[in-house]
């Protein structure tokens, strides 16, 4: 009976997953088809450039179909993997982007795991200890954190510790033509890896501690904490056991949210920090003008986000017994 | 008459309760400053903040003449950051205004009539969360084209399906309470119940949900401009970070990026105080607890 539930609820949150990303994919065209102006003209800002030579880029895209023709085109070639040809570096967008996910990863789930970490647990702390001193110490600090926009956060720090005092490097991935090799290379990414980590990590930090602590006030409210004292247990095993598990279960399900947030703090963070990640491509196809690209980042991006919160839903799905599986509610 | 004096009465109580609230405190007095220095702009600038200077006067360190130093084209810092305060209220307070218009509205409609309209615009409001959402307030503005009226436009477009989420559970459980019932029995029509009856008491939430996105907007406005997405013309914090970023003269010059980070920051920090005191005041109890 379980089993076949959770069946119907998987096929039922892949088939919606599905429709989103064909969604995705339909917006993403009709997106960048708005743009005002001639894409061929804006590609070729020099009038020197002849008509005939326009036209042949023109059939080269596939531009002087109608519509309708260019529509059934980039559906049909996006299954396939292609996502165009990127006006600036002349390679197919998917390479280009394939080139730049490792770092990305690298970056962002380094900078998330440490701000999970800390900011949970800080969270958790100021909620458990919610009216006092440190509550509200860490409350005000928080929302102070909250209240920087990743950039700035990164501009401060490429001041103080890269221009001022040299401690860590200025931008990048690693030392250009050090010839460094095992583990001095790692250690060297890693050194690069500092400051837009921490740039990122602030934030969130902020964030995870304001959801925990709310959630932990929250839970401390509720009957089976005062059952779970009643019964005499140790102060600890209450707040370990019965009130931090339960308070963490939103935080699990924002994690899938906030992922979706992560993507704006990496795309500040790896432009003030030039790391050669996804993000930092987006500044450069804005820079560039560079469309095809542009629109190809957006899509992985957005079937990401999509993959990654029904990987959520479904584990959630599973572990939660308060979702229903079989008819599934909104759990507010 | 007597009806505008107490809604002016309500209005004045609510910020006499915010006063209450440490945060509401800081943060009036922050949202005061900035307004202050956006209305008297004019006034408080020493330089023409658009005119570029002579070349002596390139990159100079604070002085008497410039307040705050002056950047690569020799203009004034501190007069720019006196107009920045009026683009970042300005752009906030009309995407802040826009984005809760078309929020409310559909949040309105979706918890009202409920089935088939409900679901399509939920299902619309769902898939509008799921897109990542500055790389999308990035593509629009790529696509629209540097203007501040686009960026306006971009960041509502982007930050509504929030605010319907959160009018429409309200909406939900109020058009079954009595009041609701017992204007639908005298004959009220759908506009009248909507906008009359359950408008008025979803209007703390909304206004909670305002302040709240008016910090977005001036929040993703400054990124927007830093990611070299603003209009180029008109100096934003996040312009002039901008352009101290591409010069590649930020470290020789400090007073060029520190004043609008400030600025970014404090005005920012100010409206999260601001709504942080806004949901307190608003949860039961917050009143009694003050003897009023």
């Amino acid at each position: 009976m379980a089993i076949k539930g959770f069946i119907s609820f998987t096929l039922r949150k892949v088939l919606a997953a599905i429709i989103t990303i064909i969604a995705i994919t339909c917006v993403n065209f009709v997106i960048f088809r708005m743009a005002p102006g001639d894409p061929i003209r804006m590609m070729f800002r020099d009038p020197r450039v002849s008509a005939e030579q326009m036209q042949q880029v023109r059939i080269k895209f596939g531009l002087d179909k109608p519509l309708s023709g260019q529509f059934l085109a980039y559906m049909k070639e996006l299954p396939k993997g292609n996502l165009g040809i990127s006006f600036w570096q002349k390679r197919p967008v998917l390479e280009v982007i394939a080139d730049r996910v490792p770092q990305t990863l690298l970056l962002v789930v380094t900078a998330l795991v440490i701000a999970i970490i800390f900011g949970t647990l800080l969270g958790a702390m100021a909620g458990w200890k919610s009216g006092t001193r440190f509550d509200s110490i860490v409350l005000s600090v928080s929302l102070a954190v909250y209240s920087i926009p990743t950039f700035a956060m990164g501009l401060v720090l490429l001041l103080i510790f890269a221009f001022f005092l040299s401690v860590f490097p200025l931008g990048g991935i690693s030392t250009p033509a050090s010839g460094y090799t095992g583990i001095r290379q790692i250690l060297d990414v890693l050194w690069h890896m500092v400051l837009p980590a921490i740039s990122i990590i602030f934030w969130y930090v902020g964030e995870y501690v304001l959801l925990t602590r709310s959630s932990m006030i929250d839970v401390m409210g509720k009957d089976y904490i005062t059952t779970a004292r009643a019964k005499g247990l140790k102060e600890s095993t209450v707040r370990r056991g019965h009130a931090l598990r339960n308070a963490l279960l939103p935080v699990v399900t924002m994690t899938g949210v906030n992922f979706a947030f992560a993507i704006g703090g990496v795309i500040e963070a790896e432009t003030v920090f030039s790391w050669p990640g996804v993000g930092r491509l987006v500044y450069d196809a804005v820079m560039k003008r560079d469309y095809p690209l542009l629109q190809g980042i957006f899509l992985v991006f957005a079937v990401s986000v999509v993959l990654l919160n029904l990987v959520v839903d479904l584990i959630y799905g599973y572990i939660d017994p308060r979702i229903k599986v079989g008819g599934e509610k909104e759990v507010g | 008459m007597k009806g505008i004096r107490e809604k002016f009465s309500k209005f004045t109580g609510f910020f006499s309760i915010l006063w209450t609230h440490r945060m509401g405190r800081a943060g009036l007095i922050i949202f005061a400053l900035f307004a202050i220095m956006a209305l008297f702009a004019p006034f408080l600038r020493t330089v023409d903040p658009g005119r570029t200077g002579e070349v002596v006067n390139i990159l100079q360190p604070p002085s008497l003449t410039f307040w705050l130093g002056t950047d690569d084209l020799a203009r004034d810092i501190w007069s720019q950051v006196i107009y920045g305060s009026r683009m970042s209220l300005l752009i906030g307070f009309l995407a802040g205004a826009l984005s809760i218009f078309i929020g409310s509205l559909i949040g309105l409609l979706a918890g009202f009539y409920g089935g088939k309209v409900e679901e399509v615009l939920m299902r619309f409001v769902d898939f509008f969360m799921m897109l990542p959402e500055l790389p999308l307030m990035i593509v629009l503005a790529a696509m629209l084209g540097p203007s501040i009226w686009n960026i306006i436009l971009v960041v509502s477009i982007v930050n509504w399906p929030t605010t319907a989420r959160v009018v429409r559970s309200q909406v939900l459980s109020l058009k079954e309470r009595a009041f609701v019932e017992a204007s639908r029995c005298i004959g009220a029509s759908d506009s009248y119940l909507i906008f009359r009856e359950i408008l008025p008491n979803v209007v703390p939430i909304i206004f909670a949900q305002a302040v709240l996105m008016v910090t977005w907007a001036i929040y993703s406005e400054s990124v927007l401009s830093f990611l070299g997405l603003g209009d180029p013309t008109t100096i934003t914090w996040g312009m002039m970070l901008n352009f101290a970023f591409e010069s590649g003269a930020m470290s020789r010059a400090v007073w060029w990026v520190l004043p609008p980070i400030v600025s970014i920051v404090t005005l920012i920090l100010g409206f999260t105080f601001f709504g942080t005191a806004v949901s307190d005041v608003m949860k039961p109890g917050y009143k009694e607890k003050l003897g009023l």
